[in-house]
């Protein structure tokens, strides 16, 4: 057992567990933010991703041990902030969303492109939503919805 | 049950693994899709192992006069924005993996993971990068070629941890990485390649060629390269296809689910042609 603390969605958090668990089964089990997916369990499609100071990871991927002393913001976390309201609506009127299994990843995703990159081409949004499976939308629509995002929030990133 | 250690800085990490033997996790991209588990279980781990991707002394990129030192836990995607990173390195990094494994995988582990499809591994033998090894009683460097003994076998003491790996800044005229995989990224690499290669007035005075995933690991052979150092830029063109058999028998690829031997050697040294004929 270890103490971990971290910041989740903006509020100190602090347990006594087991070093060797994922942070994505704390996430989902400790903390019940089922809005973080298990997809693969191998960080190849993207829908356990989180951010971590800012920048996405796979929480399928990352050891609850190395999380001591970072920022942790989930899809939860993400939708009380103005960036997610404009992401949320570009995705909505861009049909960018199906089945939605793997949305909450996705904006995950663009947030992390978008907080480094406000303004990216598209072979920069490809690169950045790379680590990202979608199996309905064929992807197309989810780059036009971060062009449009990119428009609508007019300098919010 | 297995333990995890949480050392709080470098000296800490060293003096515990003087005491008791535990494997090293860094980023743990690689480490955790090795010992899945059944859903919400902790990590399958069979040994105790301690985390060393937070320590500060592993971190951080320093550019001197003629190298550059990459602590062993920086992530790759740090690596990657680095202006002091050479840009073959650079334009591995961007083939490797999808930003979201980037941001938490790290140079070291992927030299200590020594998988024989390491991507990062091909550029690191053609710039002879050295790794600084420690334990608690001594420093030492080490050739990433000496470093690296087989199929997920590297030359690190119970006691020891990489912390830094340094690269010398060499201006190459040319240098390139090819990756051929079913993705672009998260994709384990079919194979890969670099060459590299410096031309002064039209002669060769430089010339470094290396293979990923045809051999238990990286393929380089530095005699095969001098023989063509100082050759003009066309004698070494005119060569092209004796450069390819000298390469041939050390290209020797497995099948494996991501491919097969004859598409892997074929693929090789088709890119290695090509590198030539760009020169």
């Amino acid at each position: 057992m270890a103490k971990i603390t971290f910041q989740l969605n903006g509020k100190p958090v602090q347990l006594d567990t087991n070093p060797n668990r994922r942070l994505l089964d704390v996430l989902r089990e400790d903390f019940s933010l089922t809005g973080v997916k298990e997809g693969c369990g191998e960080g190849e499609c993207g829908a356990c991703a989180v951010l971590m100071n800012h920048e996405i990871v796979n929480s399928c991927s990352v050891p609850i041990a190395n999380v001591i002393n970072k920022e942790i913001v989930t899809i939860e976390g993400f939708s009380q902030t103005h960036r997610y309201d404009i992401l949320r609506n570009a995705f909505e009127e861009e049909g960018a969303v199906q089945c939605g299994f793997c949305t909450p990843g996705m904006m995950i995703a663009s947030e992390s492109l978008l907080n480094k990159n406000a303004n990216p081409t598209e072979e920069e949004i490809k690169i950045g939503l790379s680590g990202n499976l979608c199996r309905c939308t064929g992807y197309n629509m989810i780059i036009k919805a971060i062009q449009r995002a990119v428009k609508d929030g007019d300098g919010t990133w | 049950m297995v333990e995890g250690y949480i050392p709080t800085s470098l000296s800490d990490a060293l003096t515990e693994l003087a005491n008791h033997p535990y494997r090293l996790v860094a980023g743990g991209t690689d480490m955790l899709v090795q010992h899945h588990n059944l859903k919400t279980l902790p990590i399958n781990f069979k040994q105790d192992v301690m985390y060393i991707a937070n320590l500060s002394e592993l971190q951080g990129i320093q550019e001197e006069e003629e190298f550059i030192t990459i602590g062993a836990c920086e992530p790759l995607e740090s690596i990657l924005e680095h202006p002091a990173t050479p840009k073959l390195l650079k334009d591995t990094i961007l083939e490797m993996a999808s930003p979201a494994i980037r941001h938490a995988g790290t140079l070291g582990g992927n030299i200590a993971n020594a998988s024989p499809a390491g991507d990062s591994l091909v550029p690191l033998y053609l710039m002879n990068a050295m790794l600084e090894i420690q334990s608690k009683d001594r420093t030492r460097r080490v050739d990433i070629k000496e470093f690296i003994t087989g199929v997920r076998k590297i030359a690190l003491e119970p006691n020891e941890i990489i912390t830094k790996i340094i690269l010398d800044k060499i201006d190459f005229t040319k240098a390139t990485f090819r990756k051929v995989g079913p993705r672009r990224s998260d994709a384990i690499s079919k194979l890969s390649f670099a060459g590299a290669v410096t031309i002064q007035d039209n002669l060769v005075m430089d010339f470094r060629i290396a293979f990923g995933s045809v051999n238990i690991t990286v393929v380089r052979h530095p005699e095969i390269e001098c023989q063509f150092i100082t050759k003009t830029v066309q004698e070494l063109k005119q060569n092209k296809e004796h450069i390819v058999s000298l390469y041939r028998e050390y290209i020797r690829p497995i099948d494996d689910q991501r491919s097969n031997k004859e598409y892997r050697k074929q693929v090789s040294l088709n890119l290695l042609r090509q590198f030539i004929d760009t020169i």
